[in-house]
């Protein structure tokens, strides 16, 4: 029986991982997913889990543990945050190129400098290409779905690749929300016993991680890679489907709300998109069909379905809580665009940037953005494809 | 009673590092992982760090390991090992693994004693039970000779050039050994291929002991000593007898020199075959060569002082 | 040897057949040869022990020759080599002479 809590986003998610009860955690404390590992480990104190921790000296060193622990045959997990994630870096890139199915939870928080410890989207936008997967989530509930499902997408024998599951820093991961709990029995069935590809650990069979590829095999790996990436959606619904009949929640590649019969939307990923379902509610009160599209799978990015969940509206912002400085538009715009690039008639688009360094996202910021959408639609002409909002001029 | 010691009883155990690797000729580093992997009685898996060592021996579909190898990059060899480690106790806890298996770190001076050190000194502090191991070769050589910690006194490397106001590297070699006997593990040692049978039994030593463990291994390099392809075992051997490298273990903080030369050898006779210390030789650089055995000696001194062999 | 194309490469580039270097045969950097005076040895092993390339011969546990498919030369086992009343069980010869 499922059990209903009042949980914040990082305790959720801790329990999560207490369910899943890894083999081996390799991590390194850093605000806000602190309180991840801080409630994990006194799962492994109490004798809860069975887990093994390596409490590395930095982030680079938490994530080569976790690269040796998944190498060794055995499931891995760990959390962290923006520097944290930023000093892993490095590493991200030989765990997923060496196709190695970690489990990390990213508490996003912005990027120094300036330092800031709230949240944005800037750590996991900046390592949105490097070749792991990427779930995002709303809410404590869903950063709780996302861990437990992530394990069985990253593991799954088609895919074997390494996977983040992304929740707003402070705003998610420090606030008490009301969810549920599945049953232990019932996570542990759905994630399965872990089964181990090339273990290090098999003395029979030794084998050689980590080898010098250069110019003769380097792209046949690449493309190998990418192909993978292309096999991840198939995998990341078959979950959901699975994972719907513990726990009673629909998961797709991305959610949509009131956006069948939408003219105008707005595509927003992780806890804002909360805020702007209620705005929607009063925009379709007073007659104005507005909808909204959250990506949940960011990587790979399902750049078909969502261009088809899309093309029929007139106008559509997409929000970034994230820059990519010296580029044309935000990271989340720029795949939503690319999305779009088939359908000639498609959606005019803007694109906002917002709740940089954990600055609020508030209704009447959702409503500016509408009103300038319904304008868009009748007009056809944005005035700035690109602009900041919520920020002092 | 245990087989003895000899070079007849050795040859007869597979050496799980293949013929076909790609280090350099006569390159000190395959000697010295061919001795280690000799000495164990056990099962190893290794991590290895970015390096020559790592480059040359696994390329493409070509791995000359016959034992269970990783690697990851360049300054984490012990971190990822600590991982494979952690993964080794869980499942043997659990009952997944039945074997005793050893670990195994080979990293070259720049992966150990520069971009790797915190992640040395980390797997050290949390007491991961393994057996880290550098090959040093007191150079960056992989990416052609530049100047690391570990390179000695006036030494000419790329990126610390003999020129007309420099002479070569002016620092000391940082003392490495020293730093993490400081970590009080309990065991760590220097050695070097010249000395087998020194080596082979540290590392038989080391892997009886639970814990984590170091080894610092003399690794000529010909390239980058400017030396000949044919004396890597000549020039360890004069390391030693010169005690430019000593050799000695420090187990559970007791030092004890495992090896002192009849007749200690003026530096000079292990600088002299080495392009790297060429200019020493010029008359205007005799201090540098006077500052040079004086570091060598105070070392020694010291080392015969804590073993309380003076 | 025909490359293999990208849906035939191992997942994570893992090597899985340990050893697999012996496929690739060293012994053409070689300038230098070393050759065994069968009469000078006296079995010590030295030369087995100190060779970088494992390319030196020991059958139960006596020196029988050198594995020239990888041997690269460098002469470290002519040095090291103690022979018999100063006479050289390696000696070093030029190739292709
Ligand atoms: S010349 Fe070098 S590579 Fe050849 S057998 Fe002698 S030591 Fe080995
Ligand atoms: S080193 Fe010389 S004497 Fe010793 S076994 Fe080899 S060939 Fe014989």
């Amino acid at each position: 029986m499922a059990k209903v809590v009042a949980v914040t986003g990082n305790e959720a998610v801790a329990y999560a991982l207490k369910q899943v009860n890894p083999d081996v955690s390799a991590a390194y404390p850093i605000t806000p997913a602190t309180d991840i590992m801080q409630r994990f480990t006194s799962y492994v104190s109490n004798g809860q889990v069975k887990t093994e921790m390596v409490l590395a000296e930095s982030e680079h060193s938490a994530m080569s543990g976790c690269i040796g622990a998944s190498a060794a045959g055995g499931r891995v997990m760990t959390a962290t945050s923006s520097q944290g994630m930023a000093l892993m870096w490095e590493e991200l890139f030989i765990a997923s190129g060496s196709r190695l199915p970690i489990v990390m939870a990213l508490v996003n928080r912005a990027l120094s400098a300036p330092l800031n410890i709230h949240g944005d989207h800037s750590d996991g936008m900046g390592a949105r290409d490097c070749g792991w997967i990427q779930l995002w989530s709303e809410n404590a509930q869903e950063a709780y779905d996302n861990t437990i499902q992530a394990f069985r997408i990253a593991e799954h024998m088609d895919i074997r690749l390494p996977a983040m599951v992304c929740l707003d820093g402070f705003i998610i991961s420090h606030s008490i929300e009301r969810m549920e709990y599945i049953d232990d029995d019932a996570v542990k069935n759905f994630v399965g016993e872990f089964k181990a590809l090339n273990p290090l650990l098999d003395i029979e069979h030794p084998v050689s991680y980590g080898p010098l590829i250069l110019t003769d095999y380097y792209m046949e790996y690449r493309k190998a890679h990418a192909e993978v990436m292309s096999k991840v959606s198939k995998v990341v619904l078959d979950a959901a489907k699975e994972f719907e009949k513990i726990s009673g929640r629909k998961y797709g590649l991305f959610e949509t709300y009131r956006l069948d019969d939408a003219e105008i939307g707005l595509v927003i990923l992780n806890s804002a998109a909360g805020t702007s379902k209620d705005v929607i509610d009063s925009f379709r009160e007073k007659g104005i069909k507005a909808g909204l599209l959250k990506p949940r799978l960011f990587r790979p990015f399902p750049y078909e379905e969502i261009g088809n969940a899309l093309k029929n509206l007139k106008a559509v912002c997409v929000l970034d809580r994230a820059d990519a400085f010296g580029g044309s538009y935000g990271p989340l715009f720029i795949d939503i665009a690319a999305s779009l690039y088939p359908h000639k008639n498609g959606p005019v688009l803007m694109n906002k940037i917002y709740g940089l360094g954990g600055r609020d996202y508030l209704p009447g910021h959702a409503e500016l953005v509408l009103n300038e959408l319904v304008d868009i639609a009748k007009t056809g002409k944005v005035k700035m494809i690109k602009e900041y909002i919520g920020v002092r001029e | 009673m245990a087989t003895p010691l000899t070079l007849k009883e050795l040859s007869k155990k597979e050496v799980l590092l293949t013929s076909g690797h790609r280090m350099c000729s006569g390159c000190g580093a395959p000697i010295i992982v061919k001795m280690v992997l000799l000495a164990s009685e056990y099962p190893i898996v290794a991590a290895n760090a970015t390096g020559c060592l790592e480059v040359s021996t696994c390329i493409s579909d070509y791995t000359a390991w016959k034992i269970p190898w990783i690697h990851n990059a360049f300054e984490n060899a012990a971190a990822t090992l600590s991982g494979v480690e952690t993964m080794y106790r869980s499942l043997k806890k659990q009952g997944k693994i039945d074997k005793d298996i050893k670990f195994i770190a080979f990293g070259g001076d720049g992966g150990t004693y520069d971009i790797g050190f915190q992640s040395l000194s980390g797997a050290m502090e949390r007491g991961h039970d393994m057996l880290y191991i550098c090959y040093d070769n007191g150079a960056y050589m992989n990416t052609g000779i530049q100047r690391s910690s570990a390179t000695p006194y006036g030494a000419d490397t790329t990126t610390c050039p003999a020129g007309s106001v420099i002479q070569g590297k002016p620092q000391p070699r940082k003392n490495l050994t020293k730093i993490m006997a400081a970590h009080d593990i309990p065991y760590v040692a220097q050695a070097s291929p010249s000395n087998w049978s020194d080596l082979v039994k540290k590392v038989k030593k080391a892997l009886e002991i639970k814990g984590p463990k170091f080894m610092n291994i003399l690794s000529p390099c010909n390239r980058g000593w400017r030396s000949r392809t044919d004396d890597a075992i000549m020039l360890s051997r004069l390391g030693v007898e010169t005690c430019y490298w000593p050799l000695y273990e420090i187990e559970n903080g007791v030092t004890k020199v495992t090896f002192k030369p009849k007749e200690k050898k003026p530096l000079v006779d292990f600088l002299k075959p080495q392009g790297r210390f060429k200019h020493l030789f010029a008359p205007e650089n005799e201090n540098m060569l006077k500052n040079f055995q004086e570091m060598v000696d105070k070392e020694w001194g010291s080392l015969l002082k804590a073993s309380g062999t003076e | 040897m025909k490359l293999k194309g990208w849906k035939d490469v191992n997942p994570g580039a893992v090597c899985t057949e340990a050893g697999s270097a012996l496929k690739f045969k060293t012994g053409s950097w070689r300038a230098y040869r070393p050759k065994w005076v069968e009469e000078n040895c006296i079995q010590c092993l030295f030369c087995w022990a100190y060779c970088p390339d494992m390319a030196v011969f020991v059958k139960d546990g006596k020196m029988t020759g050198f594995n020239y498919d990888y041997c690269k030369g460098c002469g470290i086992c002519a040095l090291e080599c103690p022979g018999k009343k100063g006479n050289k069980a390696i000696v070093m010869e030029e190739e292709g002479k």
